[in-house]
């Protein structure tokens, strides 16, 4: 097993002490960012393969040189730390164990692309993440890290921390900058993207907590350095959140080529005794269901797409025979139908129709029709919502479905 | 003149300005492509989701009222997942709302047989009659959160901001400021949101008395709004 890198502080320091983040390698990245040109910080980020860790997986150097090209100013940097998908809790340790990785990755992001204003979205709930976070936005400026001239350079960046209220829609990126704007929380038709039209209407870079919390590295070691952890396809260390039957819940580091299996019977100690793995489920509610038989996939994005499971935030949910899934899968209709902004008919309409046929599935007593109403919506969801919460919003109750996890009751 | 691009839509080749939406470029062709929340004048919100098409390549559904062509497109206005996506959101629509003052989308429910009894075993949206005001009624019972209206009443034309968005997800719907009646708002009376509503869930008085076979009071006719 490889020393952690983003955990590597956790536990470690004190999180509200600069003097212990200098200690720890902290701002030495952002010293010799300064040092180079905006061009190189991006090529670099781009040749580390670093792909982003909120669950789009979308190359993250690819789109701080979309920024990056933009000629209209003012430009901006956000971090979308409004971690909310159910089973994920990676971004929060990260937040509050090691706050300033986040300020000084925004600060080299905010160089590379040519912004001067950083904003950090942080979910309503995580109180201490956005103490700590105020904190060391608030030392770091104090210090020079932050504010006009940084470390006497020519450049200037500051950060402001915005909290949400609660709803887990606002972790989408359009509906983060609606929130931001003083909006309602809700998606917007892309395109155009956010690198062109994103917050304010300016071009905008957000990235994900820990995507963010790999730049510092990818800087100090290289990403040479960064290629030779995970796979070719997804680079780098990844944090793992492990919850539900299993010894030791917690957030994990391993590169994506370890197993479900290595996961969960190793690092978190396996299963309570006498209990055995009914199901798991991965990414979260929006993600989908393994079984125990693709235990010994990896967590790659390709061996995961081959068992029709995204690897999203990286949730891995466990659940032993002592859990009827039909619950599992009854409470997830009712998220997405709680959850749902309303904007888009798909949506608005069929999480809720979905949740209401759920019910009747789970308590055995289906109407004639259902399951094809359940694919129906599914569809209609997935092809013609606008933004990711409906197009995932049925993807774990079709995934038990058709995986055979649930038996399915039939009509009386 | 711009500089035509070809793209190809339902089989047939087209040229077309690359600034033209999908829409346009087949309403020109002639096609029906169906839309409920578009309206020419105002700013397309893209919430109905009646217009999307299909864009080989691309991993949803497009909505053809914003998406523009692009050269070598390839575009499907009534592919099988297209036909799936519109009777689908038609049913889930008429279990949810009282479409009896839709003809249009009742049109298109026939043509894209849609199965208007199909999700009926769900809750449908239910709402009182806000009879506040007396010059319009609105019955949201009919609503199909369009957006048209409140749009209309803000940024698009009226600036006056009476409407807006109340509830999340199944439960959104439109209402005033903390639900006040009507003249207690920012509401002038215009009649815009009125004319905009594509269901009848926003009535002139007049024609909702006259509906409900109800003598209309002289009184009405000389109604002048609030100061």
């Amino acid at each position: 097993m490889i020393a952690p890198i983003l955990l590597r502080r956790v536990g470690h320091i004190d999180p509200e002490s600069l003097a212990d983040y200098e200690a720890y390698e902290g701002f030495r990245a952002l010293r010799q960012v300064l040092m180079r040109r905006p061009e190189q910080v991006v090529e670099m980020v781009k040749a580390s393969g670093l792909r982003g860790r909120g669950g789009a997986l979308f190359p993250t150097g690819v789109k701080w040189e979309a920024v990056a090209r933009q000629p209209r100013r003012p430009k901006y940097v956000v971090c979308n730390a409004d971690e909310s998908e159910p089973g994920t809790f990676k971004d929060r340790v990260l937040l509050e164990g090691d706050p300033f990785a986040v300020v000084e990755a925004m600060v080299i992001a905010g160089y590379a692309v040519g912004a001067s204003k950083g904003y950090i979205y942080v979910r309503g709930e995580y109180h201490r993440a956005y103490t700590r976070l105020s904190r060391a936005v608030s030392v770091a400026r104090e210090a020079g890290y932050l504010g006009t001239h940084i470390l006497g350079s020519d450049f200037s960046f500051d950060i402001e921390i915005r909290r949400g209220a609660g709803a887990y829609v606002c972790g989408e990126e359009t509906a983060l900058f609606e929130s931001i704007e003083g909006k309602r929380g809700m998606p917007r038709q892309k395109p155009p993207f956010p690198t062109e039209q994103g917050l304010f209407g300016q071009p905008t870079l957000i990235n994900n907590v820990e995507t963010l919390a790999c730049i510092p590295w990818i800087v100090r070691s290289g990403p040479a350095w960064f290629r030779e952890i995970g796979s070719p396809a997804m680079p780098g260390p990844k944090l793992f959140c492990v919850s539900g039957a299993v010894q030791r819940p917690g957030v994990y580091e391993a590169p994506v080529t370890i197993t479900l299996r290595e996961l969960i019977e190793g690092m978190a100690g396996g299963l309570p005794s006498g209990q055995e793995v009914q199901a798991i489920l991965v990414g979260g509610a929006a993600g989908a269901f393994a079984t125990p038989e693709e235990m010994d996939t990896p967590l790659t994005p390709e061996a995961l797409q081959a068992i029709g499971v995204p690897l999203g935030s990286g949730a891995i949910m466990v659940i032993d025979h002592r859990v009827p899934l039909w619950e599992v899968l009854r409470r997830v209709a009712r998220f997405f139908a709680h959850e749902s902004c309303g904007k888009c008919y798909p949506c608005q309409l069929g999480t809720y129709r979905q949740w209401e046929i759920v019910e009747r599935l789970a308590r055995g007593e289906p109407l004639p029709g259902d399951v094809e109403r359940l694919r129906d919506i599914a569809a209609t969801m997935a092809d013609a919502s606008i933004c990711g919460l409906g197009q995932t919003a049925a993807n774990a109750i079709l995934s038990a479905l058709e995986k055979g996890l649930v038996s399915v009751p039939t009509p009386a | 003149m711009k500089d035509q691009i070809t793209l190809t839509i339902d089989g047939q080749t087209v040229r077309a300005t690359p600034d033209a939406t999908i829409m346009e470029v087949a309403d020109a062709m002639g096609l029906s492509i169906p839309r409920l929340c578009y309206h020419p004048h105002l700013t397309p919100n893209t919430v109905c989701r009646l217009c999307v098409v299909e864009w080989e390549g691309a991993r949803t559904l497009v909505p053809a009222c914003v998406a523009r062509v692009r050269e070598g497109a390839v575009i499907h206005t009534a592919s099988p997942r297209v036909q799936r996506a519109r009777r689908v959101i038609l049913e889930l629509l008429a279990s949810t709302v009282d479409l009896s003052e839709s003809p249009t989308l009742l049109a298109y429910a026939q043509a894209w047989g849609a199965d208007l009894r199909r999700f009926e075993a769900g809750a449908r949206r239910q709402f009182p009659l806000y009879d506040d005001n007396p010059f319009y009624v609105r019955d949201y019972n009919k609503c199909v959160l369009c957006w048209r209206c409140v749009q209309t009443c803000a940024d698009d034309l009226q600036y006056t901001y009476a409407l807006t968005l109340g509830g999340r997800g199944f439960h959104s719907h439109i209402t005033t400021a903390f639900n006040r009646p009507m003249p207690e708002t920012t509401c002038v009376f215009c009649g815009n949101c009125v004319a905009v509503c594509p269901t009848g869930a926003l009535k002139g008085k007049v024609a909702f008395l006259v509906q409900q076979g109800t003598p209309v009071p002289v009184a009405l006719w000389r109604a002048r709004p609030p100061r």
